[in-house]
């Protein structure tokens, strides 16, 4: 039922909204990646120390 | 939580979270008409409000958590308060982008100095710096007491922004949906802005729930770092 009115604003609504989303879920993803590799670089460090 | 479960309830929420989606954006896209005066564009109004009600529910968990950690002293009510703020600010950051690009369109202007438009930046500001002011303190009492003073400021503010549209009368529209005693939507409009913040809230407790685990595992490096130096 949509119409072309204003249509190109509306798309751009919903894709800044689902841009948002993306790249918080990038920065979290990347930042989980970090946070797996310090683990295994303290825990290495520690095997080593012992 | 035991990390099966947690898996489990994530898994669970991302399926309800997209079943919900694709039924409202059907719903949305295909069944609702368009606006008389406004054409296609109200339709932001379903990502809008559902956003900004996801964002606010967040902030006074936040609230709650922040209060748990001054009354207890326990960390992890202070690393689930920071990453349930984390998500709410996603979620306001969605609200003033698509309220500026319905706003270019239905006013002719990006931004105006409005009083809900205002307010809600003043909020979007206090939130981030209470996210940079993490960032700066090292250590974790410290950082934890303070970080929940601006949780607890920051929550006055919403409901400053969430009474501005009654307290002044400026650009930013009055009250439209029926439970704030605003004039209603059309019939079968109102409803899907609800089953969104839904979707919405699903989608949130996903994004809080993968937070809160790498709080827990910054935790888990800072103890290891410990070990690692008492040797």
């Amino acid at each position: 039922m949509i119409e072309a009115r204003n249509l190109t604003y509306m798309f751009y609504g919903f894709a800044a909204a689902f841009v948002i989303l993306v790249i918080y879920v990038v920065s979290l993803a990347l930042r989980e990646r970090k946070l797996a590799q310090e683990i295994d670089r303290v825990r290495r460090m520690i095997e080593r120390d012992k | 939580m035991m990390t099966d479960t947690r898996d489990r309830v994530l898994f669970a929420l991302a399926v309800i979270c997209a079943v919900l989606l694709s039924l409202n954006f059907y719903k949305i896209f295909l069944v609702l008409p368009d606006e008389a005066n406004q054409g296609a564009i109200y339709r932001i109004v379903y990502v809008h409000v559902p956003s900004i009600f996801t964002g606010f529910t967040g902030f006074f968990v936040a609230l709650a958590a922040s209060g748990a950690y001054l009354a207890t002293g326990k960390l992890k009510y202070d690393a689930f308060a920071a990453a349930v703020t984390e998500v709410s600010l996603a979620f306001a950051t969605i609200v003033l982008a698509t309220g500026m690009i319905w706003g270019r369109i239905i006013w002719g202007v990006w931004w105006a100095w409005d009083a809900r438009l205002t307010t809600m930046l003043v909020c979007w500001l206090i939130y981030a710096g209470y996210l940079m002011l993490r960032r700066a303190i090292d250590e974790p009492t410290q950082r934890a007491r303070l970080s929940a003073v601006v949780s607890i400021f920051g929550c006055v503010d919403i409901l400053i922004v969430w009474k501005s549209i009654e307290w002044w009368r400026t650009q930013h529209p009055a009250p439209v949906l029926s439970v704030r005693d605003g004039g209603g939507m059309g019939p079968g409009m109102e409803a899907p802005i609800y089953w969104n913040w839904l979707a919405f809230m699903c989608l949130a407790a996903i994004l809080v729930m993968v937070r809160t685990r790498q709080e827990e595992r910054s935790r888990e490096i800072d103890s290891l770092r410990r070990m690692a130096h008492s040797y």
